[in-house]
């Protein structure tokens, strides 16, 4: 924490913090987190956020497997993170505590609801006695809350239900943060008055109770100062926040608008890809048709005829749907149909990990079909640029009549960042390659440069044609088992993908262009791939980072990067699945691995260290 | 609108099934029927799964798709949803709808999304030469099961009736003219409609409905229902059913006092199924089988109930295009 004491003031000017919310499953921890955010998002910081929570909505009751946090890093400087470790964390009760004690900053301040603090919820979280007793936490700064007492005693005049107000717990909570970071408290009192419209009793007491958190922090001296972050130097424009699911959802509509298509979404519930149906369910003013299938297969399937029907048609996923799904890729494959396939990605194998963040669905995506069934595969690597990636990945189905798998991951899925909005004007035009009533139709003729083929939709007159999943005849479409053709239509459907590569933008590189060592790194690693070669940056230090949202096709000058260093190290949250991708793709050169599979991202901390110690050898 | 005949819809694809199959007979009586209809070519498509009667689209020159094993219901879904103009029609199988794709059968059934639903029911797995199916006879003996089975079969009527099919009806392969009627009503009736055809498989599971088909049997053992009129059946007319104590019964009239007055009055509008599925259940030699249109009744569509949300929510929207959307709620600038 980077602080100056203003002069003739107790607000201390901070250039950037990461605070935590932390408490059992039911305590409202997201919700605290959200609107920290949202009214930081407002107030021009720069900001990034990570949710972690439990798989079991109601995990068990103070226990350290019940604990729900939400973790955020604002700041007036570029902030590409939701931070390592936290400067403050507010822990609900002793479990969440010690779920969070390996990841609070030495000498960080640590608000506890002192009232959990009892015999009972040390056993739940396994401790034998109070934390706040040994020398556990010596040297942090204990702020001792007695947030559930206080709580009740705001609300003894109210005709709330002891369950309801036991739950405006948070409020207190929050409005000790909204104190101590000089946060006004107006945005969160919208909230709570459109969110309990049919209740005035719940948004008074809750306002109520923030106030008093807001107040009790401003009383005690236990605070010796409250911080203040200013807001960030980002690039002129029209901002708000944006959580990566949301700005998924958002890419798709702007791209089926600018495709004049109308948007389905067939899909089934999944974690942590289900907030793409709910927030695509909600937009039905704007034409969006979502279909809640029985199953995922449905899902995919489902898609697949709105596509063969005209739509701009996407399924969306994680892991274990995505393995649900595979023949219906393949079935898109084969029939050339425009589809979008996005996986949020979760950790596994199996159900594995549900609310946890990985990257360990790459070789699936890319290989996990019967027979040679190439797809194009992109992956989005920021919060906010899943607007960007969403939208690509249409353009790219719709023009080229094949089908895309859009990676994402758990943490970009739920994490926010400030986005500077995008006009649809702004993007580029969207051209879908369907064939006209006129056309002397061929259902399998191709374009000569980019090999796709035309669609032509039913309705459309004269054009009467079948597809399907058998192999098809070169130019004509129609059923063939003949062994050449199969062969030629292997490759043809092989160099379509390939051929792309000569469209895609070049890869970029952040720092040296040529050097001692070359960070490679996919999807939602950037953030703290960024940071930490930043840093390194800044004492010159001879890096480069070459981040990937393209993973299949690679950019063409993929290879010519990669030769301008001495050492390479692949980065990610996996056993090293694009490294060895890499090595299929570019042979002779030395990928080194740097992999994390605990269902967290990268820490920049952890990235500069090993860094440093590859470029010290 | 031009005047189609059915040679519009023969595609120019060889038709490959088993000389003898019961696929041809039904393959002819749709490209007849479509003519009936009045619709355009182009907005009809026909959607299939695997197996041998899923081969049919390729044979039909309209929009067709052979999908994968099971799913059909689901793409046929994802057509209508896309395009509610278009006549769906779903090719599919006793393996196909009841085995690998029940879930997605019974899915589309309790949505009744508006496609129209051919099941060919020739107890047998076909394609992969001459294992059992989720309709076979208990005991049948197959490769799969050399000992014979141990499954107990799947009423192809209880499970949809079950899952509140909207229409459901009955027909055999070898009444080309009853199949041209109930496909024509099952193309008018609003929703999932369903219709099971007792198809025979020549080489696996040869006169596996000969006691409902044969030639000196089939007077006695086909009943076939028409809405509003009684249930008689027979070579001459004289065979009815009554009920009798929440029980199907057959009678002849003139015997023991009764007359035609006695006879049930076939309602296939009625909401509640139960008498559907008791006609539905009938199966020599007891009774004769059921065929013809069992069940149609008046329920919303999946299809239409989405598309007057999205009229609704079109016509009371705070925005109506994306870059609305976009700057909505709590933004700045910077």
């Amino acid at each position: 924490m980077q602080s100056k004491i203003m002069n003739n003031s107790k607000v201390v000017d901070l250039e950037k913090v990461v605070i935590k919310f932390a408490g059992d499953s039911g305590d409202g921890m997201q919700l605290t987190g959200t609107q920290f955010t949202d009214t930081s998002a407002l107030l021009g910081n720069d900001l990034a956020t990570f949710p972690d929570y439990p798989a079991e909505i109601r995990a068990p009751q103070g226990t350290v497997a019940g604990v729900s946090g939400f973790q955020i890093h604002i700041g007036r400087i570029d902030i590409n993170t939701p931070g390592d470790i936290a400067d403050v964390l507010v822990a609900m009760n002793p479990a969440a505590l010690k779920a969070n004690k390996n990841f609070i900053k030495k000498g960080g301040s640590i608000i506890v609801n002192i009232d959990s603090f009892n015999q009972r919820d040390f056993d739940k979280a396994g401790y034998e006695q109070s934390p706040l007793e040994d020398n556990s936490f010596e040297g942090y700064n204990i702020i001792e809350a007695p947030i559930t007492k206080l709580t009740r005693e705001t609300l003894k005049d109210s005709k709330l239900d002891g369950k309801s107000i036991g739950r405006a717990k948070n409020m207190f909570a929050l409005g000790i943060v909204y104190w101590m970071f000089n946060r006004p408290m107006q945005q969160t009192e919208s909230f709570l008055k459109a969110k309990f419209k049919k209740s005035p009793e719940l948004v008074e007491a809750n306002i109520k109770v923030m106030h008093a958190g807001y107040n009790f922090a401003d009383t005690i001296e236990a605070l010796s100062s409250s911080y203040t972050v200013l807001s960030a130097k980002l690039p002129k424009g029209t901002y708000r926040n944006v959580m990566g699911n949301q700005a998924m959802s958002w890419g798709f509509l702007a791209a089926a608008e600018n495709a004049k298509k109308e948007l389905f979404l067939g899909s089934y519930p999944i974690t942590p890809a289900s907030d793409i149906l709910h927030e695509l369910a909600k937009h039905k003013n704007l034409g969006v048709k979502t279909f809640q299938a029985e199953d995922e297969i449905a899902g995919i399937c489902s898609a697949i005829g709105a596509s063969f029907c005209g739509s701009l048609a996407i399924t969306t996923t994680s892991g274990p749907g995505l393995a649900l799904k595979g023949e219906a890729i393949g079935l898109a494959i084969m029939t050339e149909l425009p589809l979008v396939v996005v996986d949020v990605q979760r950790g596994g194998p199996s159900t594995g990990l549900p609310t946890k963040t990985e990257q360990s669905d790459l070789m699936q995506a890319l290989y996990g079909r019967n027979g040679e069934s190439p797809a194009v595969v992109l992956a989005s690597s920021t919060p906010a640029n899943c607007f960007d990636w969403a939208y690509q990945a249409s353009k790219i189905t719709l023009e080229h009549n094949t089908p895309v798998i859009l990676l994402s991951d758990g943490y970009l899925g739920n994490g926010a960042e400030p986005w500077k909005i995008k006009s649809t004007n702004d993007m580029p035009k969207i051209n879908p390659n369907v064939a006209k009533e006129e056309d002397n139709y061929f259902p399998y003729a191709r374009d000569k440069k980019t090999f796709s083929r035309k669609i032509a939709i039913p309705g459309t007159k004269g054009l009467e044609h079948r597809l399907g999943g058998l192999e098809k005849e070169d130019i004509t479409g129609n059923v063939s088992y003949d062994p050449e053709n199969h062969e030629k239509m292997c490759k043809i459907r092989s160099e379509k993908i390939n051929r792309l590569s000569n469209i895609i933008p070049e890869q970029k590189i952040y720092g040296k262009e040529s050097g001692n060592l070359l960070v490679v790194g996919w999807g939602g690693t950037f953030g703290s791939l960024y940071s930490a070669v930043g840093a390194l940056l800044k004492d010159d230090n001879s890096v480069g980072l070459c981040h990937f949202n393209y993973i299949n096709p690679l950019p063409s000058n993929t290879k010519e990067i990669l030769s301008k260093f001495k050492r390479i190290v692949v980065c990610e949250l996996n056993a090293g699945q694009f490294a060895n991708y890499l090595r299929m793709n570019f042979q002779g050169f030395v990928f080194e691995q740097y992999n994390k599979l605990q269902g967290f991202p990268f820490t920049s901390i952890e990235l500069e260290a090993h860094f440093k110690s590859l470029l010290s050898k | 609108m031009e005047k189609l005949t059915n040679k519009d819809f023969s595609s120019d694809q060889e038709v490959r099934w088993c000389p003898g199959c019961g696929d041809y007979a039904i393959l002819r009586a749709m490209q007849k029927s479509l003519p009936l209809l009045n619709r355009k070519k182009e907005d009809f498509i026909f959607i299939s799964g695997i197996g041998c009667s899923s081969r049919f689209p390729y044979y039909m020159d309209t929009y067709g798709f052979h999908s994968i094993h099971g799913r059909a219901p689901a793409f046929a879904t994802g057509m209508k949803l896309a395009n509610p103009n278009l006549s769906v029609w779903q090719i599919t199988g006793d393996g196909d709808a009841l085995a690998i794709g029940g879930n997605h059968f019974i899915h589309a059934l309790r949505r009744n999304i508006d496609i129209n639903i051919l099941l060919f029911n020739n107890e047998i797995y076909g394609l992969t030469k001459g294992q059992f199916s989720p309709t076979s006879k208990k005991g049948i003996k197959t490769k799969s099961n050399p000992h014979g089975t141990t499954d107990e079969p799947f009423s192809p009527s209880d499970l949809s009736l079950g899952a509140k099919s909207s229409f459901f009806a009955r027909v055999v392969d070898t009444n080309p003219k009853l199949m041209q009627k109930i496909f024509v009503e099952a193309e008018a009736h609003k929703g999932t409609s369903l219709i099971e055809i007792l198809q025979n498989c020549v080489i696996f599971n040869d006169k596996t409905f000969s006691s409902i088909t044969g030639k000196e049997v089939k007077k006695d053992a086909q009943l076939i229902l028409e809405h509003g009129k009684p249930i008689l059946y027979g070579a001459t007319m004289n065979k009815g059913i009554v009920l009798n104590k929440f029980k199907l019964e057959t009678v002849i009239i003139g015997e023991n006092g009764i007359t035609i007055d006695d006879i049930l009055v076939h309602d296939a509008y009625e909401q509640d199924s139960t008498l559907h599925a008791m006609l539905a259940r009938m199966r020599p030699p007891e009774f004769p089988a059921a065929l013809g249109v069992i069940r149609s009744v008046k329920r919303s569509t999946f299809d239409s109930d989405m598309n007057s949300q999205i009229d609704y929510e079109k016509r009371n929207a705070k925005f109506n295009n994306v870059n609305e959307l976009l700057f909505s709620g709590d933004t700045w600038n910077v």
